[in-house]
């Protein structure tokens, strides 16, 4: 297994640097990446929190057919900045920013990332970004969506609009300088023992995340610069009137916004790529199918942004290949799935916390999909475009698929962040909880839609208000879900159960630390000696799998 | 500044401990692809502008090609000036390193003076039409890039005056200034293919 080894003849000695960080070192420019984690994981959970908040005032309008509760604008105004923040202030920065840059580095074995002030830097172009975006509010908050088409985007609310560009360009910057420290950290500053097979896989899936961002993220800016200055300075790229184009909007941002489901996806596959054959005390079930489907994913994602098209006119050549294509991203995704199932099948499962939501994701990843294969169908998605089945199936994909991960990820590192276990009682609660109202609220919304009922309205024909009644419900007990989890996190980091270096012995390199990690992470390096999945192969050497902490 | 907050006199820890010069221009290679992506989105807007105008450009914008052509000549031969300046700087020579670099950065001065020239005199604003709209935003960010590379190779030239800052072993950052400004260059000579060469046929 992988070790660190400790020659007791060298003391330590870093006379100018603390053991470890206080609290308020999280409030500073830090350049450590396991501030930087933390910093954007708890950044990211508030504007989770006030996403949230948007969501559940929606639903609560929606509970009945007319407009009592938001007026039309103000129900616009949540609507967009509920998907912008979701999206790109909360599952981007916290599976990318937030693990990506806590575990990298341990899971290596390097002591920092690449370019760690960049990194802080990349980190605090995030608080102002959104700062920028809430702000929009005072000026009546940006209207047109999370899309933000021309031209409804250029002929409302405009001061908010640019403001939510800006925003955008913001948190976009600040993901090419993350994927930049990314792509050069896992490509360089892997432990010398390891090799690329020995890589984990949640490490391959952040280098295809970060080839993904890196690529994509920038058209979305020239997009939206475009958009900026059709917005203020009278330029007409978007404009038919004037010899522009709306569909090259489009097309410029659903070449970042359909890989962007990948940027969301893909560091979560990774994290479940960990959690699982952790808990379920068994080798990961075809290492490299995982690695190089993820590979896979980052490329034919780049090609399928056309199916987001379907009904903006596009030619019927264009529908047979973009159909075709996204249908092919299925098939590496399917491979993920087998594999984790295949992982699961027949191993030690500890049904704990982490793996609930991992089974949880499991299942509610694969009705997503699922909902996701028919969209992905032109004759299928010309009927039910723009309708609550497309918000359903995105909400399988985004919260059973993303937020789920998130959590299964937070049960299964706190311990390594915080040094303290979660409580598994409120942790369970909490997953029921979740499970329950995440199903209630959007497995209806399949039903809204197929009967037809448009999605981004805030007034609807009083025949769907029943079905809307059940998605309210179901919002609300999303929203009291959270309740067990924040008392958790709050009392378990003060007074929770002390974890010990490894409580789950895993076999990647940042169990081989202290829980929490040491500023430079390891007093000496670790050495590899073995893969980070080979779970029960001890056993053939006579030892049980259970006992492999044996670190210093 | 790579690598490691600090060092430990470990075998492995030293090999961390120590510069990673090639990390930065690794880093700054890696940057600059996305960067390509960006200005790849305004031409990939522009070609579709341009395929679905009966007319490129519209009647009444007359692309010049005297002023531009001067001018793509002087950022072209710079890239070859400051590539002078690598070599002196390979061979310890820090003073005709910087002798090659304030000159990069003067044509590149001139390269935005002609810009402004030529904006001044066009005779079509930004809103004339959408050709016009699409010249002025592409030209513009990219002028705003050679401003960029200006402040780098100043920047170069400025921490030069430390003795011993550069030298043969030791010039990433004039390596760095150097392959950004060669990026400008390649990205003008698709700009200038595109916005001046194409509207003539
Ligand atoms: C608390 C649970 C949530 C509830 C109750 C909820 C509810 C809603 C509602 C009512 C809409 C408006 C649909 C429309 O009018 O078209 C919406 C849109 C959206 N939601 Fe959520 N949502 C939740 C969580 C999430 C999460 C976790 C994400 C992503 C990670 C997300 C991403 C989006 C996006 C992208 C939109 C589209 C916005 C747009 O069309 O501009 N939501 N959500
Ligand atoms: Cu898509």
């Amino acid at each position: 297994m992988a070790q660190a080894q400790l020659p007791l003849d060298t003391p330590l000695s870093l006379p100018e640097h603390p053991k470890a960080w206080k609290w308020y070192d999280y409030f500073t420019f830090n350049v450590d990446h396991k501030v930087i984690g933390i910093q954007y994981l708890v950044t990211a959970f508030i504007f989770y929190l006030i996403g949230g908040l948007m969501a559940v005032a929606m639903r609560t309008e929606l509970a009945t057919a007319d407009s009592d509760f938001l007026n039309p604008n103000l129900y616009n105004a949540f609507m967009t900045n509920h998907g912008t923040i979701m999206i790109f202030f909360w599952v981007v920065p916290a599976a990318i920013g937030g693990f990506g840059n806590y575990l990298v580095p341990l899971m290596i074995g390097a002591r920092d990332m690449a370019f760690p002030r960049l990194n802080a830097l990349a980190f605090w172009l995030n608080p102002p970004a959104g700062a920028l975006l809430l702000a929009s509010f005072l000026f009546g908050g940006a209207q047109a969506g999370w899309t933000s088409y021309p031209p409804l985007s250029t002929i409302t609310a405009t001061t908010a609009q640019s403001m939510w560009i800006l925003a955008i360009i913001l948190v976009g910057t600040s993901s090419i300088l993350g994927s930049v420290n990314f792509i050069v950290t896992i490509w360089k500053m892997k432990v010398p023992s390891m090799r690329w097979d020995q890589l984990p896989l949640f490490c391959w899936a952040m280098l295809a995340t970060s080839l993904l961002a890196l690529v994509s993220t920038p058209v979305l800016a020239a997009g939206l610069i475009l958009l900026l200055f059709d917005i203020n300075f009278g330029t007409s790229f978007y404009k038919p009137d004037a010899g522009g184009n709306v569909v090259i909007y489009q097309h410029l941002f659903w070449f970042y916004s359909h890989p962007a489901v990948y940027l969301m996806i893909l560091p979560i596959f990774g994290i479940m790529s960990e959690v699982i054959p952790v808990h379920a005390r068994k080798p990961i079930f075809g290492y490299q199918a995982i690695a190089y489907s993820s590979l896979a994913i980052c490329c034919v994602g780049l090609f399928v942004w056309v199916h987001h098209m379907f009904t903006s006119g596009t030619p019927p050549w264009m529908r047979m290949f973009f159909t075709i294509s996204t249908l092919i991203v299925a098939v590496p995704t399917g491979v993920k799935i087998f594999s984790w199932v295949a992982t699961l099948w027949g191993g030690k499962i500890r049904l704990n916390s982490a793996m609930l939501f991992a089974i949880g994701l499991l299942s509610m990843f694969v009705l997503g999909g699922l909902s996701g294969v028919t969209l992905g169908t032109a004759p299928v998605d010309i009927h039910v475009h723009d309708t609550y089945y497309v918000v359903a199936h995105f909400h399988y994909v985004l919260f059973g698929g993303s937020v789920f991960g998130l959590y299964a990820g937070i049960y299964h590192w706190f311990p390594k962040m915080t040094g303290r276990l979660l409580d598994e009682r409120l942790g369970i609660l909490h997953f029921v909880l979740t499970f329950i109202g995440t199903n209630l609220t959007f497995l209806p919304m399949h039903e809204l839609g197929l009967k037809g009922m448009p999605r981004r309205v805030a007034m609807y024909d009083p025949q769907f208000e029943p079905i809307n009644l059940i998605c309210t419900i179901g919002a609300f007990v999303l929203a009291f879900s959270i309740i067990p989890f924040l008392i958790n996190i709050i009392w378990s980091w003060n007074k929770g159960k002390i974890a010990g270096d490894n409580p789950w012995g895993g076999l990647s390199l940042e169990w081989t630390t202290s829980s929490p990690p040491l500023i430079e992470n390891w007093e000496v390096l670790p050495v590899v000696t073995k893969g980070p999945y080979d779970y029960g192969i001890e056993q053939h050497k006579g030892s049980t799998d259970e006992d492999e902490d044996e670190e210093e | 500044m790579q690598g490691t907050v600090d060092s430990q006199a470990t075998a492995i820890a030293v090999d961390h401990a120590h510069e990673h010069p090639d990390f930065r221009v690794l880093g700054l290679l890696v940057f600059l692809i996305s960067e390509s992506l960006m200005f790849g989105g305004l031409f990939a807007a522009y070609l579709l502008l341009r395929g679905m105008n009966e007319q490129w450009p519209p009647e009444g914008t007359e692309v010049e090609l005297l002023v531009p052509t001067i001018n793509t000549i002087i950022l072209i031969s710079s890239s070859f000036v400051i590539h002078y300046g690598d070599v002196a700087i390979k061979k310890d020579d820090v003073r005709g390193m910087r002798q090659w670099y304030w000159i990069t950065a003067a044509m590149g001065a001139v390269f935005l003076g002609g810009q402004v020239y030529e904006y001044l005199t066009l005779g079509y604003g930004l809103r004339t039409n959408v050709f016009a709209n699409c010249f002025y935003v592409m030209t513009g960010f990219h002028g705003l890039h050679v401003f960029v590379g200006i402040l780098l190779i100043l920047g170069v030239i400025w921490r030069s005056r430390r003795p011993g800052h550069y030298n043969a072993h030791k010039h990433t950052g004039v390596a760095m200034a150097e392959i950004y400004w060669h990026f400008v260059d390649v990205i003008w000579i698709i700009l200038f293919t595109l916005l001046y060469i194409l509207t003539r046929f």
